[in-house]
């Protein structure tokens, strides 16, 4: 199951140098796989990670074990930021 | 105590400059800034009048907090009748122009009248004059700031001033202090112009001026706050990093970034203009957008961006007085200058960037307008003779082109400088204008965050972001979260909010400490400096009420029920594509009660009860 991982802000060192500027990287996961799954695998800590969006869609901290993730869909995550 | 309790009060028409007692009884109402000027132009004009003429009134003010030690306070709003919009103008400016101000002794400068010819105001310390200012009309805000601080041999006097924009009456235009921190929204900078002041210059040393009230209980509570913001991960580390920009990427993913004139609600150019761009390494030149971040008088924050452009970049090629370090992109204006009109050149939004600040205009409302103006090109109606150059979407540049001429008021430049309501109006496509009260909406579409269009909807100073910014429950999941595309409990959420704003607006420090500090930061903060007793539900109607006043205002000014609503693409027209897709804005589901929770009529006019609530 190929889904796109998208890390934002601070979070972007935690990807390959070549896909820090697109924020962007391809991932083959199982399925079944969850949003908690993919944070964990990034070697992310649940508390950089505030703001979860699956396809647009917020995911909140409680949802994120339970969330499945789908073939072709777009997870994007940011550490806690605002602006206005 | 926290207010020097002194108003200077200058007759441009006769070239007299008074000082009279601050009204303490509308400082115990209306506590400071946007809430006591709000009060003292209502007193003193009709809201009937017309923005430019001689009757309006442009009013500098300070908050109790600002020129104290309180993280951010060093605010000041400039309120006024705006022209733009033909409501109530307040615009809120950082920088160091305000607690100067307050060094020098003043809560607030009223200007009234109109100067035969263009003059500055100098004030030092008690002193205040009005001085020649020929040799400044025609320059920029920079110029006219350098100019100054050489003519009085004072690097430390702080310059709020217009530039040419603001001089040839283009409708958004700014006032700029300390070359690029601007009250600047609602054309509050071409009431300035239309009274022929060009600056306002101040240098205060006074030691004892003021003194907040318990100076004890005040640091404790300073020092709390302080720990509260660098320990948020917004304010301590995101806001200082990526500045607002950081919502560009973000907005865009849940499918909320107006693009091509809110044709669309995504922008295929997001990521290159974001904050994270700013950061990355040119290939030009190998060298990043952004310089450093910056903070205005008292912030522990430092959000702003310190940008240096690209030399060989074709906007500047030639001109070396831009190849140094200024003020880089915010989110509101990266956002208007490239997505809303589909440019994607961060370079050439810096630029017109750098011109917004050097002349003085607001890049919302102009990047919103260059949009408004692309539509109707690529629609046929607006002609390359007619402009004098291809306007097609994301052209760089004639985005770039626009803002030099919009600037000094050269060509169609003087088009755009009308804003987009009377652009589209000319052109017989009022429809295209993306605006409430003729005000450019920011960055957020009101159909993806219900939330926001409802804000906008009811915006006292017309579409804003920063008098209400449900963006936080709907996006950010402060102090909630709430589903952008829900409609239950959003106006009374959205009260809240504004109610809110209006304190802190009056208290002189900067809205982004909401990302961290709830009232309960906030209000020991004031109850220390500020002599009475200020407790939160106090602080609360005292927000109510400054709401309530404006409204008013500008029920007066003959604004109504009518006026509270979005251009019919917002209401009609779903979007396309992405998470949103299907979205129309539910403004007829969210006003009726939002009127309701205000305790308003149905025709949007607060009721006997609520005035008697308030004592208005």
């Amino acid at each position: 199951m190929k889904i796109t991982l998208k890390l934002f802000a601070s979070l972007s060192i935690r990807l390959p140098a070549e896909a820090r500027s697109s924020h962007c990287l391809q991932l083959d996961l199982d399925p079944g796989t969850t949003v908690l799954d993919v944070i964990h695998l990034m070697g992310l800590q649940s508390g950089e990670c505030a703001i979860v969006l699956v396809d647009g869609v917020w995911v909140a901290t409680g949802d994120r074990a339970a969330k499945v993730l789908e073939e072709g869909q777009a997870l994007a995550i940011w550490p806690p930021v605002a602006g206005g | 105590m926290a207010w020097t309790k002194k108003v200077l009060r200058v007759n441009l028409t006769a070239g007299t400059c008074t000082t009279e007692p601050l009204n303490q009884q509308w400082a115990q109402d209306y506590l400071g800034q946007r809430g006591l000027a709000t009060k003292y132009l209502c007193s003193e004009i009709d809201p009937k009048v017309d923005p430019l003429a001689e009757g309006n009134k442009l009013i500098f003010v300070t908050g109790p907090l600002t020129g104290t030690m309180a993280a951010t306070g060093g605010r000041y709003s400039v309120v006024t009748k705006g022209p733009l919009t033909g409501a109530i103008a307040c615009s809120n400016s950082g920088g160091y122009f305000g607690a100067e101000l307050k060094f020098a002794g003043w809560d607030m400068v009223i200007f009234e009248g109109r100067s035969a010819k263009p003059v500055y105001l100098l004030i030092i310390d008690g002193k205040a004059e009005l001085l020649d200012a020929s040799h400044l009309w025609g320059k920029t805000t920079w110029h006219t700031e350098e100019t100054i601080k050489k003519a009085h041999q004072d690097p430390q006097i702080r310059v709020a001033s217009i530039g040419r924009a603001g001089e040839s009456g283009v409708m958004y235009a700014a006032i700029v202090n300390d070359l690029h921190r601007a009250a600047g929204r609602s054309g509050v900078g071409a009431v300035m112009g239309s009274k022929n002041l060009k600056a306002v210059a101040v240098r205060g040393t006074l030691t004892d001026a003021y003194q907040v009230a318990n100076p004890e209980a005040f640091f404790t509570a300073v020092d709390a706050g302080k720990a509260v913001l660098a320990a948020n991960g917004v304010t301590g580390v995101g806001l200082p990093t990526y500045g607002t920009q950081v919502l560009m990427n973000i907005i865009n993913e849940l499918g909320a970034l107006p693009s091509y004139n809110h044709r669309e609600a995504q922008f295929e150019g997001a990521n290159a203009i974001g904050g994270e761009a700013m950061h990355e390494k040119r290939p030009t030149d190998g060298k990043p957008n952004l310089v450093k971040n910056g903070a205005c008088f008292g912030c522990t924050i430092a959000c702003g961006r310190i940008s240096r452009m690209d030399p060989n970049h074709f906007s500047v090629k030639d001109k070396p007085q831009y190849h140094g370090a200024s003020g880089g992109v915010e989110y509101e204006a990266a956002w208007a200058l490239g997505a809303a009109n589909g440019v994607s050149d961060l370079e050439a939004l810096t630029y017109a960037n750098f011109l917004c600040n050097e002349d003085g205009y607001d890049p919302i409302s102009f990047g919103a307008t260059v949009g408004a103006a692309m539509e109707l090109y690529d629609l046929g109606i607006l002609t390359e003779a007619e402009v004098g150059l291809k306007l097609t979407w994301g052209s760089a540049e004639a985005l770039v082109k626009l803002a030099e001429w919009t600037a000094v008021g050269e060509g169609f430049g003087k088009i755009i400088g009308l804003g987009s309501k009377r652009l589209c109006a000319k052109y017989g496509r009022p429809e295209l204008s993306m605006t409430v009260k003729g005000q450019e909406f920011p960055a957020y579409d009101g159909r993806g965050l219900q939330g926001m269009g409802l804000e906008y909807a009811t915006s006292n100073r017309g579409a804003c972001h920063v008098r209400g910014y449900m963006v936080s429950p709907e996006v950010l999941g402060i102090p909630v979260k709430m589903e952008p595309q829900a409609t239950e409990g959003k106006p009374a959420m959205l009260k809240a909010f504004q109610d809110l704003t209006a304190v802190v607006d009056s208290a002189g420090i900067c809205l982004f400490t909401t990302f961290a500090w709830g009232l309960q930061d906030i209000q020991p903060q004031i109850q220390a400096a500020c002599e009475g007793d200020w407790s939160e539900e106090r602080l609360l109607l005292v927000g109510e009420r400054i709401w309530n006043l404006e409204r008013e205002f500008n029920l007066g000014a003959g604004l109504s029920k009518k006026d509270d609503t979005l251009p019919p693409r917002l209401l009609t027209e779903a979007i396309k594509t992405g998470p949103q897709k299907g979205a129309v804005c539910h403004l007829d589901k969210m006003l009726p009660e939002y009127y309701e929770v205000r305790g308003w009529s149905a025709e949007g006019v607060p009721t006997a009860a609520t005035r008697t609530r308030l004592s208005l």
